[in-house]
């Protein structure tokens, strides 16, 4: 047997400790990978949308005839809401070529080209504002009109000149008037509000489209959410983690819900078009119906962290309310309850961000619907939260099948907006979870 | 006719005035004394006010799903309402013991809020078996489950085959997991047995933010940014075809979204392993990974099958990826750089814009989605049992 020094490392021994090493770089390769697929997905969302957050405006000074707006002479707004958007665009296409004569720059494009460069939305604007001023009429009045899609993305980097070369909807003629106006303090690019507050617009204007009605229609789906899926989440965990008896049926429900929360949320969607559209007939692409198929799938959500919540509140609290003459239900309510309360609301905080996210469900039950008009919580015909409305994520869906290539640039711009609502709510659990957990 | 809401309203004020006027009730007739009743007096209020409210709001919810009764429904309610209150007020006597009423009717609200898990799985399952059933009686069911070709045509005579579905559905599925397993479990296994306290500090909240990343997120993110990457560098200078959504796309992106799913599960099941296997492995002089590999791998492998098992069941029910990602032509191919589609895309695409739930083009769906519900179905009852039965061996 040939001696072996300790101090010197066999072949063996290298071996073993070159796996070792191996093994621990997988590992640290797998968090960086993970990590890289983290960074690469928040920047390619966060780069294309950020800049849905500015829009690009131009201001107009615009003659209002009285003869082409107001026949009737005497401001009777029957009369004047004859004139359509196509009326008001003619107008706003001398406007805007005047505005251009007036900055001395030359250009060689005709009248309706320079007005071209304002959005479609722009007459609707003027026609809106008019009507609700109708005394401004045979005055000049300078308005901020949002120019079309494709100057926008000139100023945000999407179009280029050379591509505007090859598109039908925009020229280089008319991108380096902009750049122009831009120079002469007439085009300027500002914080866009309206993202956050207009509806959506139709297929051409990508630049007039906006998350109104898809926020406030995710804000009533949450609300119904939290009505319906705590207390009955909350009852439900109570029963089953304090009262139910250990036997087959409780261990079937069990079963059951560890399920339910793990099946595919579409079927979701499949049970809420059969049963409330289908057999209740509620009303299709309602938040009423939204409401109810994310309150299903949040149930066994917020049941699961509720019974572990339930769970780690000591024996002892129990014991000593029982002790001094509690009944099960008092010392329930008075004692573990509170006590578990903050781990409660932590998962159904959760459980609210992962139904505010979620779309597949909402596509089936009709909320891909175009909606423009806000909707109302309570109308008498549709009843409570009964009026068509969308959703944050099928806004974003919606927008992703649209052929222009403005509405990616919003579809990216919809997701910042959803990412933020669910930071500030996970912001929320840190918080809870920082100041009223209790480690026993 | 009597509208709904007026005996809503006067159960409402019931059961606010019987919980004031039950509990004076019980104090007078303990004369004056409360020590003598046998629950203390807001008890007795409690037991009068509940005995208002959970009878009519059981009559409402069975009135509306019973709608013969039509403009009878009012009256039934206020009657049960008046009854309630005039009953529970009959019965304060001293002795009457209001503590335990009161928690029975509480315990019965607790029951039904349990049973609603129940009956949620019980109308998906019907909902979508009488649907099927509508389904099968005009399509033939054995050219569902085995035809190979997935044409629906809404003039009819269409070929409505399940396998192109599955085919693109399990392709996925396995990309997916082959991308995500290897990937969490050696996450798992670094952040629980080397990583330093700070670096788990950073590391798993970082990934605990990829689960909680809502899906169309990934869908977009497939859709802008992976399928034109893999396109641009990938499929089109090795002459794979040119499809940016393809199976690839939604595979990878799906594996990215179930990184954080196996890496948490797997931590959890690998943290179950007690201390003292590991011990006695690095006392016999194994080095580390040697005792992750040959001890505690071993030990936890149910748990870790069970964890994949449910991250299969979730990619093969994810829906908003796919759609984004994976594109809607039904092929079966093995390029997995070519645009195929899954089972969730189909019951998407069949279920919006204009439906007809007479033809099987529409009910197909439903057909659809009953595989899916019965395939997930296993696997999650499959790896719930096996990581029950993990979690027992160690407690």
């Amino acid at each position: 047997m040939t001696h072996k020094s300790l101090l010197k490392v066999d072949a063996r021994t290298k071996k073993r400790n070159a796996a070792e090493k191996r093994f621990k770089t997988y590992g640290f390769a797998a968090i960086i990978v993970s990590m890289l697929a983290l960074v690469t997905l928040l920047t390619s969302v966060i780069g294309t949308g950020a800049s849905a957050f500015k829009q690009t405006y131009a201001t107009v000074t615009v003659q209002l005839p009285e003869d082409k707006l107001d026949k009737s002479g005497v401001r009777d707004i029957d009369v004047m809401k004859k004139v359509t958007t196509i009326g008001y665009a003619k107008i706003l296409n001398q406007g805007l070529t005047d505005t251009v004569a007036a900055t001395g720059i030359a250009t060689e494009l005709s009248t309706k080209d320079i007005g071209g460069m304002l959005s479609k939305e722009a007459a609707a604007t003027i026609r809106d504002h008019i009507l609700a001023n109708p005394d401004l009429i045979g005055q000049e009045v300078t308005l901020d009109l949002l120019m079309n899609g494709r100057t926008d993305g000139y100023f945000k980097g999407r179009v280029t000149m050379e591509s505007a070369a090859l598109d039908s909807n925009t020229s280089p003629e008319e991108l380096a008037l902009a750049q122009a106006l831009a120079d002469a303090d007439i085009v300027h690019t500002k914080f866009n509000w309206a993202f956050l507050t207009n509806p959506d617009a139709s297929d051409q204007r990508p630049e007039a489209a906006g998350l109104g009605v898809a926020i406030l229609g995710s804000l009533y789906m949450m609300i119904i959410v939290l009505v319906v899926s705590l207390p009955i989440g909350v009852a439900a965990s109570i029963y089953l983690e304090e009262f139910a008896p250990k036997n087959r049926w409780t261990d079937l429900i069990e079963v059951n819900i560890s399920n339910l929360a793990a099946v595919p949320s579409i079927v979701y969607g499949i049970l809420g078009l059969a049963i409330f559209i289908n057999f209740m007939e509620f009303n299709q692409s309602s938040p009423l119906v939204g409401g109810l198929v994310l309150s299903l799938m949040t149930l066994p959500r917020i049941i699961i962290p509720a019974r572990a919540a339930l769970k780690s509140v000591p024996p002892s609290i129990r014991d000593a309310a029982l002790g001094v003459g509690a009944s099960k239900m008092q010392s329930l309510f008075h004692h573990v309850l509170p006590l578990a309360a903050p781990g409660i609301l932590t998962g159904v905080i959760i459980g609210l961000g992962q139904a505010l996210g979620e779309t597949a469900p909402l596509l089936l039950i009709g909320m891909v619907a175009f909606v423009r008009e806000y909707p109302a919580a309570y109308t008498p015909d549709a009843g409570l939260f009964g009026e068509a409305s969308t959703a944050l994520p099928v806004q974003v869906f919606n927008w992703t099948q649209r052929a222009d290539p403005g509405f990616v640039e919003r579809a990216s711009g919809a997701i910042i907006t959803l990412l933020i609502f669910l930071l500030i709510m996970n912001a929320v659990t840190i918080f809870l979870r920082r100041k009223f957990e209790r480690r026993w | 006719m009597l509208p709904l809401y007026v005996p809503l309203i006067v159960s409402a004020l019931l059961a606010v005035f019987g919980f004031m006027i039950a509990s004076r009730r019980a104090v007078s007739v303990s004369g004056g004394d409360a020590r003598t009743l046998s629950s203390l007096p807001r008890q007795y209020g409690l037991n009068t006010a509940l005995s208002v409210i959970i009878p009519t709001s059981v009559a409402v919810l069975i009135g509306l799903m019973v709608s013969s009764l039509g403009s009878l429904l009012p009256w039934i309610v206020l009657a049960v309402a008046i009854f309630g209150f005039a009953y529970s007020i009959a019965r304060i006597t001293p002795e009457f013991r209001a503590r335990r009423y009161a928690e029975a009717w509480i315990k019965l609200v607790l029951i039904a809020a349990s049973a609603v898990a129940i009956l949620t799985t019980i109308g998906i399952v019907l909902s979508m078996l009488f649907e099927t059933r509508h389904f099968f009686a005009q399509y033939d069911w054995k050219a569902f489950f085995f035809s190979t070709e997935w044409s629906p045509n809404f003039r009819g005579n269409s070929a409505l085959g399940i396998i192109p579905l599955l085919w693109g559905t399990f392709y996925i599925s396995l990309i997916a997991l082959a991308f995500a397993v290897p990937i969490g479990l050696f996450a798992a296994i670094y952040l629980s047995e080397y990583a330093s306290r700070r670096m788990r500090s950073v590391a798993k909240p970082a990934i605990e933010i990829l689960a909680g990343i809502p899906t169309i997120v990934y869908g977009l993110f497939a859709l802008i940014t992976v399928g034109p990457f893999l396109r641009d560098h990938f499929s089109q200078p090795m002459g794979f075809g040119d499809s940016a959504s393809s199976v690839m796309t939604a595979g990878l992106v799906m594996g990215v979204m179930l990184i954080p799913f196996v890496s948490s599960l797997s931590d959890d099941i690998i943290n179950a392993v007690p201390q003292a296997m590991r011990d006695g492995s690095l006392g016999l002089g194994a080095t580390k990974s040697e005792t992750i590999r040959q001890v505690v791998i071993p030990a936890a492998l149910p748990g870790i099958v069970g964890a994949i098992l449910l991250a299969a069941s979730r990619a093969i029910g994810e829906t908003m990826i796919v759609v984004l990602g994976a594109g809607a032509a039904a092929r079966m191919s093995m390029n997995p750089f070519e645009a195929m589609t899954t089972v969730t895309v189909k019951i998407v695409s069949q279920l919006t814009g204009d439906t007809d739930f007479a033809s099987p083009e529409t009910l197909v769906a439903f057909a659809l989605g009953l595989t899916l519900f019965a395939i997930t179905l296993m696997l999650n009852v499959l790896a719930l049992y096996i990581v029950r039965k993990y979690r027992e061996q160690y407690e």
